[in-house]
């Protein structure tokens, strides 16, 4: 087959994801190339495991390939709003029991929260996961994306994917984020700038002062967002800060993956984010993204902070700093998933949930529900919901009637007060 | 392979969601249940109008979103031959190819609705019967010819016990 190896010459420099592919598969690879790769971590949710094991036993798969090396996560409809789900979640119970795979259950949280929590994944590591936000592992230097139920199942059984070596996008964002201006204002303005397929087939590296400044929970929610730009992976370099939050979860070491000066970019995007604007995206697209302030002033009847992008304890403290000694607007419906059960712990040693739960938020279980539409607040017909998730599309909330808003934990904590779509800089002065 | 049918266009972006809703796609492995509702958000009596073999046809970046399955499996649940885009998202790509639904690149801007197509594969282009035009395809990689081929990556496990690209031999 016909390589951009051959065509560049073998030892041009390589980007983050160039070098994890070589790393896994034995041999110099660059873009455009084919590879079948090692996998050190594989994950599945109970939206796709149920199909993925249907899949293990048709490719008539016995054993999977390292049980310690998979877990299965019970997060979607958790816990189980219908017998149908029901009988889905047993199946996965059950294979997970007959093959010695961790199965992490009801309440533990969201797959997103927990892989990275499990201490297996970290810089360099390869991991696929039948999930499309599995990009979010990107945020400790790993490769990490999203398969389908099929290839997870192939996976599960040879530990090994096949995959096309990707082009990368480098997105390079100078200044400091300025108070009231988080992570999620962040990546949504970067979406909105290259769009829903702005890097189809492609991978995002994200580098510059402004992501060094975010903290590991800033960097999962801009890592988790890449694959709304229909990136495969949203890869970051390793730090201090990686090695910190790492050494809370595992005394496993690991080996940081820098690009090479001369590595081959498909596209390098510039931003000056010293003076960005809270932002949103407006219903029905991820990239129909504005700044907050053109959007000031909609009424909103829900708003829900949680969720694989801002279900951490940052977040949730920062809605608990504009909402404390405060009531929700009493036409909204303000509804909190941490994002795992370590995190609701933390959140409660620190006041945080009895704060918002004071403020009037309902707490559901960690997991997806309210983001999905399973269940944990359907909104109803002309409803407008502002949310912290990552897809605002028709539907996506279980009613296609409804409208959904994306904004970062601060514009919803404020809308959340004001029942109408708020600048969080009103009641934020200073990051926290 | 050759493929008959008529076209349904649909636009831009068409997100998994759109092609089957969470709230259905989380309570059932029963795919013809599930093709019942495909595409429903955007067209509530879509699976009424399809015959058998008819075409899906959209612009850009078909099947983003997530990575359920059960999109391209409530797409060929419904009777759908193909589906015709100007680009697809990754995930649905590949996970259309494993299901053994054929998924076409190629310049949709010359398909309408209810045109009469003819798609050969092998040979890479379509007929336009409505118009007269032909059109041609853009290739799929080889390894997912080869996955194709072998009847989906599920077959081609059983084949050969686990991945099996001899493209660099």
């Amino acid at each position: 087959m016909k390589t951009t190896t051959e065509e560049r010459g073998i030892n041009l420099g390589q980007t983050i994801i160039e070098k994890i592919l070589s790393a896994h598969s034995n041999k110099h690879v660059q873009a455009n190339e084919i590879v079948v790769a090692d996998v050190d971590f594989i994950m599945g949710q109970d939206g796709t495991s149920p199909l993925a094991i249907r899949a293990f036993q048709e490719m008539g798969g016995s054993d999977v390939f390292d049980p310690n090396r998979v877990a299965l996560v019970i997060d979607h409809s958790a816990p189980s709003p219908n017998e149908g789900v029901s009988a889905l979640h047993k199946l996965m119970r059950e294979f997970a029991r007959a093959k010695g795979v961790r199965l992490y259950d009801i309440g533990e949280g969201v797959c997103h929260q927990l892989v990275p929590e499990s201490g297996m994944v970290g810089p360099g590591s390869l991991v696929i996961g039948a999930d499309s936000h599995t990009c979010t592992y990107g945020a400790l230097n790993a490769f990490s994306t999203g398969v389908g139920s099929t290839d997870l199942a192939g996976g599960l059984i040879s530990g090994k994917m096949w995959f096309k070596v990707p082009e990368t996008i480098k997105f390079v964002c100078h200044g400091r984020l300025p108070a009231g201006v988080y992570a999620k204002d962040l990546i949504l303005y970067l979406i909105g700038d290259v769009t829903a397929d702005g890097a189809t087939y492609m991978a995002a590296e994200y580098t510059g002062e402004a992501i060094a400044a975010l903290s590991m929970e800033g960097r999962f929610t801009v890592a988790n967002m890449a694959v709304e730009m229909g990136a495969k992976a949203g890869l970051m370099e390793a730090d201090e800060k990686t090695f910190a939050w790492l050494a809370r979860y595992t005394d496993r070491k690991f080996s940081p993956v820098v690009p090479d000066a001369d590595a081959h970019y498909a596209l390098v995007k510039e931003y000056d984010v010293s003076k960005l604007e809270p932002q949103v995206a407006k219903p029905h697209r991820v990239d129909n993204v504005c700044p907050v302030t053109d959007v000031v002033g909609t009424p909103v009847q829900q708003a829900v902070i949680g969720t694989c992008t801002n279900g951490r304890l940052e977040d949730l403290a920062v809605a608990a700093k504009i909402l404390a000694g405060r009531k929700v607007h009493p036409d909204v419906r303000l509804i909190v998933a941490p994002a795992s059960r370590r995190i609701y712990l933390e959140a409660i040693d620190l006041g945080v949930l009895q704060e918002l739960i004071k403020a009037g938020a309902a707490v559901v279980t960690p997991g997806c529900g309210p983001c999905v539409g399973t269940h944990n607040g359907i909104p109803s017909d002309g409803e407008n919901v502002i949310s912290t998730a990552n897809r605002n599309f028709k539907g996506r909330m279980g009613n296609s009637n409804a409208n959904i808003y994306l904004a970062s934990p601060a514009t919803v904590a404020a809308s959340a007060l004001t029942g109408k779509i708020t600048d969080p800089r009103e009641y934020i002065k200073e990051n926290i | 392979m050759e493929l008959q049918g008529k076209a349904h266009k649909f636009g831009n972006d068409v997100n998994t969601d759109y092609i089957i809703s969470g709230k259905y796609k989380f309570k059932t492995l029963d795919m013809q249940e599930l093709a019942k509702h495909v595409m429903e958000d955007l067209d509530p009596n879509f699976y009424q109008k399809i015959n058998r073999g008819d075409f899906i046809v959209a612009g850009t970046n078909f099947g983003c979103g997530s990575s359920r399955e059960q999109a391209p499996l409530a797409i060929k649940h419904a009777n759908i031959g193909a589906v015709l885009a100007k680009s697809f998202a990754r995930i649905f790509y590949r996970n259309a190819i494993n299901t053994g639904l054929p998924v076409v690149e190629c310049n949709t801007d010359l398909i309408d609705s209810g045109d009469e197509l003819h798609v050969d594969l092998a040979e890479g282009v379509i007929k336009n019967k409505t118009k007269g035009t032909e059109i041609p395809i853009k290739p799929l990689p080889q390894v997912m010819i080869k996955i194709l081929n072998d009847g989906g990556l599920a077959s081609h496990f059983k084949k050969y016990g686990g991945f099996n690209f001899d493209q660099e031999g």
